[in-house]
């Protein structure tokens, strides 16, 4: 077994050592869906009345749906009954008491990627307060960004705090009825994050999931929202290179983005959850919905995603691009190795005038992974002079593997020009051997190689996010090669 | 310095080199020529350890070293070289950052410090004016777009940055203008030095008026049939290689 994957089972199997998974008191639902469930959850989250009512639609309508059927990917069915849809957040002094009390393997998967010392008690569980002063380090950035007069909250806070707010964006780019799994979140999610960047300001921070240190653990089902008012620009991170704890099977988060007049919306991913053993046994089914939408002239959207965890991948983060001269961006590296699946692409919708979008997919598969790439690019009639260029590479390590593709076009405006660039490459043997010939072992000079594919998108990454995913990399590909 | 012995090795089966011997001292420069497919590539690579070629019989070392038991970096890390006859291209890498990397494996095998990227920079500057290359060049994915010309050029390039003891040149000259020529030979020559030794494959007896052998030799048919100095290169010019091969079978 490679050691990559070794450590990463390790730290999945310390879940049960450290006692993650040991009766919850009373403060929880009991598994399974149905009306009362979610009033209890609403309930317990105080939440107003027409929050409510919109989960309820959202269930309603969800029990009349099917589990979608088509992405290349093969699971056992889900049993929704089974689910805990409320469990009270977890009292930390249920985890580890120190890092001396985690499993060593872990460690060393931080100590590879490099993560902060201070970072790692809190990713492996440890109850933080004892060793990292969250307080602090929280209210300073907070003080920042309120300066600036821009909101960074919990979805709950922002439930309680800015209603109007949530009133008025919820579900306006994902609505409950667009899928299966996103009516399943409408009817029960948790929490997740909110940002609300007001008109012509420009976030003075990188804003980042990973620093809302104080905010309650998220749970399976994420709801984000981001608004960015007029002539906004705010740059967000989602996750955390490190592999996280996490004991959740099923994920079906919701990411709704809305930039209105020139507002740019910088959306960056790196998911890295448990992707599953040598076999494909556990690991996380990630089934997300994201989707921005340009509701502004000349507003921007990007969407930048490094994928590497989950066992089973299913996401395309879209683009609606409805304002005049409007733009979405889609940059993707996605890994799959050993047993995992991907399925991933993007939607860019054209509606507005001269709107432009770029997609640049970068799908890399070893062992025995399959990974897709689907995309739809659509040129609504009223899109005059809309542009799209398409590039989807795919590399693949070893004969076991497979890469797929599945490009969609509709174009209904004949000024409009639609390009699509497709390339399968291999790591070719003469390129290894040219490689050990100059001295690098062949480990290494598949990660040179893997990481000169992916530049394109790694250049949009943030820089220090950016030299994470590139060792994240070469973690998830240690022992890809004989 | 460098010695085969009776080497046999093929692929799946089909046997290339078929009893190859040649000795090759510190400070001297071979050269290798031969009709295609007589199999010279064959000779460097199996010198280089590249994988999925069956060695059946014969022996290879490198100061007292067995080569056979070493993997292609172990070589490498040892000092030998192989200018490629086809280079391949590695996109999105560039060419700096490939050659950091080799040069501090290189370093680090040999328990030397490796060098960070300012003293890094500095040093495959001064090689690369020894080249005359243009200014993009570092910069450029490897081999990515690069003319035939060019490709060969980095080779050489990469050579005198990494100055091997052993370096092996399958046909470096094979698609260079004559400039070019003579800027790729003074590079070999500078690399040059009583306690190195080069093995050069060519077609042509042109690039021997610059990068002048001790010994020529024939490889035909997978055995160096004919052994010489400078001038049998010359000869084989002037002659073709019917004549070696003539009275090789004649010997047989
Ligand atoms: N991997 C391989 N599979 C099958 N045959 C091979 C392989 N490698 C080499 N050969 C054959 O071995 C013979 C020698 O090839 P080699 O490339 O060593 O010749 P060469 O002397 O370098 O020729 P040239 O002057 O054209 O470069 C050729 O007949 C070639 O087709
Ligand atoms: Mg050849």
């Amino acid at each position: 077994m490679s050691e990559a994957t070794e450590t990463i089972e390790g730290f999945v199997k310390s879940d049960y050592k450290y006692g993650f998974v040991t009766d919850i008191e009373t403060d929880s639902a009991p598994p399974g869906l149905s009306e009362d469930i979610i009033r209890f959850i609403s309930e317990k989250k105080e939440e107003p009345e027409f929050l409510l009512q919109w989960r309820l639609k959202a269930y309603e309508y969800w029990k009349k749906m099917e589990c979608p059927g088509w992405p290349m990917v093969q699971y056992p069915p889900v049993d929704f009954q089974e689910i805990i849809y409320y469990a009270a957040p977890k009292d930390p002094s249920e985890g580890p008491k120190s890092l001396d009390e985690v499993d060593p393997k872990l460690l060393e998967t931080y100590d590879k990627l490099g993560v902060p010392l201070h970072e790692r008690a809190r990713l492996a569980g440890v109850a933080v307060d004892a060793v990292f002063d969250s307080v602090s380090v929280g209210t300073t950035y907070q003080e920042t960004l309120a300066e600036h007069g821009v909101i960074f909250c919990s979805f709950s806070e922002a439930v309680q705090s800015h209603p109007d707010l949530i009133q008025q964006y919820l579900g306006t780019v994902v609505p409950y009825t667009d899928n299966f799994y996103a009516a399943l979140n409408s009817a029960v999610f948790s929490d997740g994050s909110f940002v609300y960047i007001p008109k012509g300001v420009r976030c003075p921070m990188e804003l980042s999931t990973y620093f809302r240190i104080n905010a309650a653990k998220s749970g399976q089902f994420e709801r984000t929202l981001i608004v960015a008012e007029d002539s906004a620009y705010v740059s967000y991170l989602e996750g955390c290179t490190a592999p996280m704890r996490d004991e959740n099977q099923l994920h079906a988060a919701v990411v709704e983005l809305v930039a209105l007049d020139q507002a740019e919306i910088k959306y960056s991913t790196v998911q890295n959850w448990y992707p599953g053993d040598e076999e494909g046994r556990g690991g996380i089914y990630n089934f997300v919905t994201k989707r921005g939408l340009c509701r502004g002239r000349r507003s921007k959207i990007s969407w930048t995603q490094v994928e590497t965890g989950s066992a089973i991948t299913w996401k395309y983060p879209s683009c609606v691009l409805q304002g005049d001269e409007s733009v979405g961006e889609f940059y993707s590296v996605a890994l799959t190795n050993n047993r995992q699946q991907a399925d991933t692409g993007t939607k860019m919708i054209h509606s507005g005038k001269n709107t432009r979008s770029t997609i640049i997919s970068k799908g890399i598969s070893a062992g025995r992974g399959q990974n897709s790439y689907r995309g739809l690019v659509q040129i609504r009639k009223n899109a005059a002079n809309a542009r799209n260029f398409s590039q989807c590479d795919s590399l693949l390590i070893g004969d076991q593997c497979g890469a797929h593709t599945f490009p969609y076009v509709e174009v209904k405006n004949t000024s409009s020009k639609v390009e699509h660039e497709a390339t399968t490459s291999k790591i070719g043997e003469d390129q290894i051997f040219y490689c050990n010939q100059r001295g690098i072992e062949t480990q290494d000079a598949v990660n040179m190689i893997v990481n000169g594919f992916c530049k394109e998108v790694f250049r949009e990454l943030p820089m220090e996010f950016a030299m994470e995913a590139q060792k994240l990399l070469d973690v998830s590909l240690e022992g890809s090669v004989g | 310095m460098f010695k085969i012995e009776n080497l046999h090795a093929g692929v799946e089966g089909r046997e290339i080199l078929k009893g190859v011997n040649l000795e090759i001292n510190a400070g001297e420069v071979h050269a290798i020529m031969g009709p295609n497919g007589s199999g010279k590539s064959t000779l460097g690579h199996i010198i280089a350890g590249r994988e999925g070629y069956d060695v059946s019989q014969g022996a290879m070392e490198f100061k007292g070293k067995d080569l056979l038991d070493l993997g292609p970096e172990e070589r490498a890390h040892l000092g030998i070289f192989l200018a490629f006859q086809y280079p391949v291209e590695i996109p999105g890498v560039n060419t700096t950052y490939f050659l950091k990397s080799a040069v501090n494996e290189v370093r680090k095998a040999r328990g030397l410090p490796e060098l960070d990227a300012v003293e890094f920079l500095k040093y495959i500057k001064e090689k690369a004016a020894l080249l005359q290359l243009p200014g993009d060049f570092l910069k450029r994915a490897l081999n990515v777009g690069f003319s035939g010309g060019e490709k060969k050029r980095n080779e050489i390039f990469q050579m005198a940055v990494l100055e091997p003891c052993f370096a092996v040149l399958d046909e470096t000259d094979s698609g260079l203008d004559i400039d070019a020529l003579k800027v790729v030979s003074n590079g070999v020559n500078q690399v040059k030095s009583p306690d190195r030794a080069q093995l050069v494959i060519t077609h042509y007896q042109r690039l021997l008026d610059y990068i002048v052998p001790d010994f020529v030799h024939v490889l035909y048919d997978g055995r160096i049939i004919r052994s010489g100095g400078k001038e049998l290169a010359l000869e084989l010019e002037e002659r073709g290689y019917d004549w070696v091969i003539e009275s090789a079978s004649v010997e047989a």
